[in-house]
């Protein structure tokens, strides 16, 4: 008996060790080849400069507007997603309470919407679009991309806040405070690192989704001056530029993967370290 | 109302869902005492204590029925702002609680919320109220520290101070020393035997002993109803219900 234990205990662990290894073998393989193929082709003039004629026929230029369209589109659709979905967790977490049938309902289509595949979302922007008159556009883009990531970070800051335990909440409340006082000073405090990685996990899914920006915000070789223009963006760079035949080419696309990667890496540095300085006034349950 | 009795519950009954938590419950608590509420875990002497200052609220599917009065308001069916209700009521909970900020928000949070903004009058209640709490020996020198840091005896004195720091008239003190090691839950009990000249207390617990030593009136709960009231001498001395005795006696099933 003890025996049999023993050797499931073994196994599990050399399951447990397997798997964990695997996903980070997989993980610097992804990043291995996008540098091995992308650092050659990586250059200034790459992050610099707009394309220039031909540039996707292996000519001069780079992918600035790309660059700048992204960031354009992924911060103005988190902060538009956030100023949203941050409330709408709070709500459910220090208003609803007593609903808790509700909250679960409210879960569950959150987690429907979540499932929808990002080239419906990018559809359905581009039915709106049809139905205002409206060209594809950065504003499009951002309204487009902020639908798809809310139900991501709404459900993602929802795990953070559950995790606040409801001695907090009689807590606060029996000081006097109401219960927007409550979510907003103290709620916001205790799950700050949690929420700021919910931003984050939206952010990364909003630079680096394609289908949702295909119809609406378009692509232009030009980097938008208003929320008005078609807009550029590294996934459908990277997207064009793969979809060469000319060999050249499609190490660029490589090397705007690289710049992709890093963008994502260096918010998620800074990020974190920002939600460090809250971090020491969680108060460990 | 009989002068001299703060807290009247009258009648109270409360559901969650099918069940019925609190049976029939009348107990009146009199002012500037501490008044214990004994009894088994599980005998709803908590959800009591929480419909007092209307915590009960917060929970799903509960049904109140009765009325509590607090300074002859039946706070239960009132007009009044819930908020300004529980700041008259401080909240010692089973462990502490603190917020997620510095050691000197913590106390200056409720203040500044009930409208005390100005710097040197919020410094010198925060050092009043960390005083009364007998905590700011040991943290006068680092108010800015993440309340975090502290150790939970210290946590949950930090609590009480801040609980004071609103004016409350009321302290409601949920197993206050459960969490607590033995020097620490000594802290707390004399520091309520102090404070009884200003405060009416109303302790829960069901540590037998710590009834003892600190209650004057005492109310024993049991399966959701109150077996019996009264005085301490009476209760500990000459209980007249038999489950009062076995209790005492810790002989209980």
């Amino acid at each position: 008996m003890k025996k049999r234990k023993q050797i499931e205990e073994k196994f599990f662990r050399v399951l447990m060790f397997i798997s964990t290894n695997l996903i980070v073998i997989i993980l610097l393989l992804i990043i291995f080849s996008i540098l091995y193929k992308g650092l050659p082709a990586l250059s200034w003039s790459m992050i610099s400069q707009t394309p220039k004629g031909g540039f996707y026929f292996g000519k001069e230029g780079g992918i600035l507007n790309a660059i700048i369209g992204s960031l354009y589109l992924s911060i103005g659709s988190t902060l538009l997603a956030t100023a949203i979905g941050l409330p709408v967790a709070l709500f459910m977490n220090v208003i609803l309470v007593k609903h808790k049938r509700f909250i679960d309902t409210i879960r569950f289509f959150l987690d429907l919407l979540w499932g929808i595949p990002s080239i419906v979302y990018g559809a359905f922007g581009f039915t709106i679009m049809i139905y205002f008159g409206i060209q594809t556009s950065l504003l499009a883009g951002i309204i487009t991309v902020t639908l798809f990531i809310i139900p991501i970070m709404v459900r993602a800051m929802d795990e953070v806040l559950k995790t606040v335990p409801v001695g907090l909440l009689e807590t606060s409340l029996s000081l006097g405070s109401t219960h927007s006082e409550t979510a907003f000073k103290v709620f916001l405090r205790q799950a700050s690192p949690g929420l700021v990685t919910a931003i984050l996990l939206s952010f990364g899914r909003a630079i680096g989704d394609a289908a949702s920006v295909l119809f609406t915000t378009g692509y232009t070789d030009h980097i938008p001056t208003s929320l008005g223009q078609p807009t550029a963006t590294l996934p459908l760079s990277i997207f064009f530029q793969l979809s060469s035949p000319i060999e050249e080419v499609q190490e660029r696309a490589y090397a705007s993967a690289v710049v992709l990667t890093v963008i994502i890496l260096v918010i998620s540095v800074l990020a974190r370290l920002y939600a460090k300085r809250y971090q020491k006034h969680k108060i460990n349950f | 109302m009989d002068k001299g009795i703060k807290i009247l519950v009258k009648d109270l009954n409360l559901h969650i869902g099918k069940q019925h938590i609190l049976k029939n419950i009348n107990v009146a608590i009199p002012e500037k005492k501490i008044t214990v509420i004994l009894g088994p875990s599980g005998c709803g002497k908590t959800t009591l204590m929480k419909s007092m200052n209307r915590l009960t609220d917060l929970y799903p599917d509960v049904k109140v029925s009765g009325q509590i009065y607090i300074n002859n308001e039946d706070i239960l069916h009132t007009q009044m702002d819930i908020t300004i209700l529980r700041q008259k009521m401080g909240l010692l909970s089973q462990r502490p609680y603190p917020l997620p900020m510095n050691i000197y928000n913590n106390i200056a949070y409720g203040l500044r919320i009930s409208g005390r903004k100005k710097k040197r009058s919020l410094d010198g209640r925060v050092e009043h109220y960390l005083k009364m709490a007998n905590l700011w020996e040991e943290v006068k020198d680092r108010l800015r520290d993440p309340a975090s840091k502290l150790s939970i005896g210290q946590q949950q004195r930090l609590c009480l101070a801040r609980g004071l720091a609103v004016d409350p008239e009321i302290i409601l003190a949920d197993e206050p020393t459960s969490a607590l090691d033995p020097i620490s839950s000594q802290a707390i009990e004399e520091k309520f035997i102090e404070l009884k000249k200003n405060y009416t207390i109303v302790l829960v617990t069901h540590v037998l002993r710590q009834a003892k030593r600190i209650a004057d009136y005492v109310v024993f709960m049991y399966m959701g109803e109150v077996v019996e009231q009264g005085t301490a001498e009476e209760v500990f001395n000459n209980p007249r219900e038999e489950k009062t005795k076995n209790y005492l006696k810790g002989i209980f099933y």
